[in-house]
C-alpha cells in the first residue's frame, strides 16, 4: 500500500493496473519538478546570458566561471550541496524546491548558451540596418533581434525541457516522491521491482517521444525568418 | 567647381585615419562632398571604399582626424571649445542626416515590406501609423513596389528587395544617401531595375549621393564626380569623363583597364 492505495497481486496484469494510479501520483510530481525546474532554468539562463555578455569583466568573468562550474560538476553534487549545506546557513527549503532549484541552476548554464547562440545567429547586417535607421538599442533588441532569435531559441529550450524531465529521478536521493522513487517503494513493499520499474521506463519512453514530437512540430511551425511583426 | 567654399560642404573628412591592427584602411584621408553632389567611389575590392560610407553611417569608428557632416563634427562633440569623443545621443542626432542602402539589402526578414519602411519613421520620428503608412506608400511607389507592400522580403527577388531597401532609407528623409555596392549582390538581369531607381534619385537636386559601385557605365552617367580609391587614399578624382577617358594616375589606368577586361 502506498498513498492509501492497495495493489492487487492476483496477476501481473492486475498488479500493473492497480499500481498505475500510484505511479500517476509520482508522475505528477515528476512533471511539476520538470516544469518548475525548466522555468527556473529559462529565467536564470536569461539572466546568466545577460551577465556573461556584459562589457564589464568584473561582471562577465564571474558569470562565465559560475556557468562553467555549473556545467562541469555533477547535478548530484549540486543537489547535495543545496540540500545539506544551505540549511547550515539558515536556508531550509522543502526537498521538492531544493531539487527543482538544482535542476534550474544546472540547466541555466545550458540555456544561457541557447540564448547567446540564438541572439548571435542574427546577422550583423540586421544590427547595422537598425543602427542606420537610428532605432534605439532597446527597440533593436525587442523588434529586430529577439523576433529573429526566438525560432532558434525555442526548439533548443524544448530539448532541454526533455533533458530536465529525464534528470528528475535524481531528486529521489533527497526523498522527493517522483515517479521512479514511487516505483522503487512499490518494489520494496511488494517484492516485485520488475513491473513498477518497467512501467516507469515505458512511461518515460512515451513522454520523451511525445515531447520530442511536440518540439519538432513547434520547430516546424515557427517561421524561420522570425516571429512576424505585421 | 572643385574649389567650392566651406559652407556648402555637407561632408568633410580631415586627416581621417582608420586601421584594423596593422592594416591601414583609411590613411590620413581628406575628402569632401558638396550639398546635392552625386559622388561615386570606385576602386579595387577590399580597398576600404565601403569603410568610408560605414564610418559616415557610424557603423565603424575612426582612430584619428575629424569628419564634419552638415557643419557638425560626426564622431566628436564640442565641449568647452574642445573636441571630445561623441556620445551615443550625438551619434543618434547625426545619423538623421544620412540613410544607407546595403549591398546585402539587410531588410528585416520578419517584417512585411510595409513594416520595414514604416518601422523607423514610427519609432524614431514618432510618426502616427497613418502618416508613416502614407509616407511609405509614397516611397514604395517611387521604387515601384506598392503592390508588394504586404509581402515578406523572402517572397521578393533581390532587385525588389533592394528597391524596398532604398524606400526604407528614403522614408527617413535623409539629406545624404549612402549606397554601398547596391547592385553587387544581384543577379545581372536584376541590376537594371535598381540602377533605374538610383538614377531617378540622382536627378533630384537637393539630395546628396555617395555611391560605392563597380558599375562603371552607371557611375559615368549619374556622377558629378568620380573618385578612385586605393590603399587607404583617394588616388585621383575628377569629372567622370576625365577619370574614365583620360586618367592621369597609373594605378587608375591599371584598375580601369583590368576592370574593363573583366567585364
Amino acid at each position: 500500500m502506498l498513498f492509501g492505495i492497495e495493489w492487487d497481486t492476483s496477476s501481473h496484469w492486475a498488479f500493473a493496473v492497480s499500481i498505475l494510479p500510484i505511479l500517476g501520483k509520482g508522475l505528477l510530481v515528476t512533471l511539476q519538478a520538470t516544469v518548475v525546474g525548466f522555468l527556473l532554468a529559462a529565467g536564470f539562463g536569461l539572466v546568466l546570458a545577460g551577465l556573461k555578455g556584459m562589457r564589464s569583466r568584473l561582471v562577465a568573468w564571474p558569470a562565465r566561471f559560475f556557468s562553467e562550474f555549473l556545467r562541469d560538476t555533477p547535478l548530484l553534487v549540486q543537489l547535495f550541496f543545496l540540500y545539506y549545506v544551505l540549511p547550515d546557513y539558515g536556508l531550509v527549503l522543502p526537498a521538492f524546491m531544493t531539487g527543482a532549484l538544482a535542476l534550474g541552476l544546472q540547466y541555466s548554464a545550458y540555456t544561457s548558451e541557447v540564448y547567446r547562440a540564438g541572439i548571435q545567429s542574427v546577422p550583423a547586417g540586421q544590427l547595422e540596418a537598425a543602427r542606420a535607421l537610428d532605432l534605439t538599442p532597446g527597440r533593436t533588441f525587442f523588434a529586430i533581434v529577439l523576433p529573429q532569435a526566438i525560432p532558434r531559441i525555442i526548439p533548443a529550450l524544448g530539448n532541454y525541457l526533455v533533458s530536465i524531465m529525464k534528470d528528475v529521478p535524481i531528486l529521489s536521493v533527497v526523498a522527493v516522491l517522483e515517479v521512479l522513487n514511487v516505483a522503487r517503494i512499490i518494489g520494496d513493499r511488494s517484492f516485485n521491482y520488475m513491473i513498477p520499474l518497467s512501467m516507469v521506463g515505458l512511461i518515460y519512453l512515451l513522454m520523451t517521444l511525445v515531447a520530442a514530437w511536440a518540439v519538432r512540430k513547434l520547430d516546424e511551425r515557427l517561421p524561420k525568418e522570425g516571429i512576424h511583426l505585421q | 567647381m572643385s574649389e567650392s567654399n566651406q559652407s556648402d560642404k555637407i561632408i568633410e573628412f580631415q586627416n581621417v585615419t582608420k586601421s584594423y591592427g596593422d592594416h591601414v584602411v583609411l590613411d590620413a584621408l581628406d575628402f569632401s562632398v558638396r550639398r546635392g553632389e552625386k559622388v561615386t567611389i570606385i576602386g579595387p575590392s577590399g580597398s576600404g571604399k565601403s569603410t568610408v560610407l560605414r564610418i559616415l553611417m557610424t557603423l565603424e569608428d575612426i582612430q584619428d582626424g575629424v569628419i564634419h557632416v552638415a557643419g557638425k563634427p560626426l564622431w566628436h562633440e564640442e565641449k568647452n571649445g574642445q573636441l571630445m569623443p561623441a556620445s551615443e545621443a550625438h551619434l543618434r542626432m547625426m545619423r538623421k542626416e544620412m540613410g544607407m542602402v546595403f549591398q546585402q539589402f539587410n531588410l528585416f526578414p520578419h517584417m512585411t515590406v510595409m513594416r520595414n519602411v514604416t518601422e523607423a519613421p514610427r519609432q524614431v520620428l514618432g510618426l502616427s501609423r497613418d502618416k508613416a503608412k502614407k509616407r511609405a506608400l509614397k516611397y514604395l511607389d517611387l521604387v515601384g513596389m506598392t503592390e508588394h507592400a504586404d509581402k515578406f522580403p523572402s517572397q521578393l527577388s533581390g532587385g525588389q528587395q533592394q528597391r524596398v531597401g532604398i524606400a526604407r532609407a528614403l522614408a527617413m528623409h535623409p539629406n545624404i544617401l549612402l549606397f554601398d555596392e547596391p547592385t553587387s549582390a544581384l543577379d545581372p538581369e536584376l541590376v537594371g531595375e535598381v540602377l533605374q531607381v538610383i538614377e531617378h534619385l540622382a536627378s533630384q537636386h537637393d539630395l546628396t549621393i555617395l555611391l560605392v559601385t563597380h558599375e562603371m557605365q552607371f557611375a559615368r552617367q549619374i556622377s558629378d564626380r568620380v573618385c578612385f580609391f586605393d590603399q587607404g587614399k583617394f588616388v585621383e578624382e575628377g569629372r567622370p569623363e576625365e577619370i574614365f577617358t583620360e586618367p592621369r594616375e597609373e594605378r587608375t589606368k591599371a584598375f580601369l583597364s583590368s576592370f574593363l577586361g573583366d567585364h
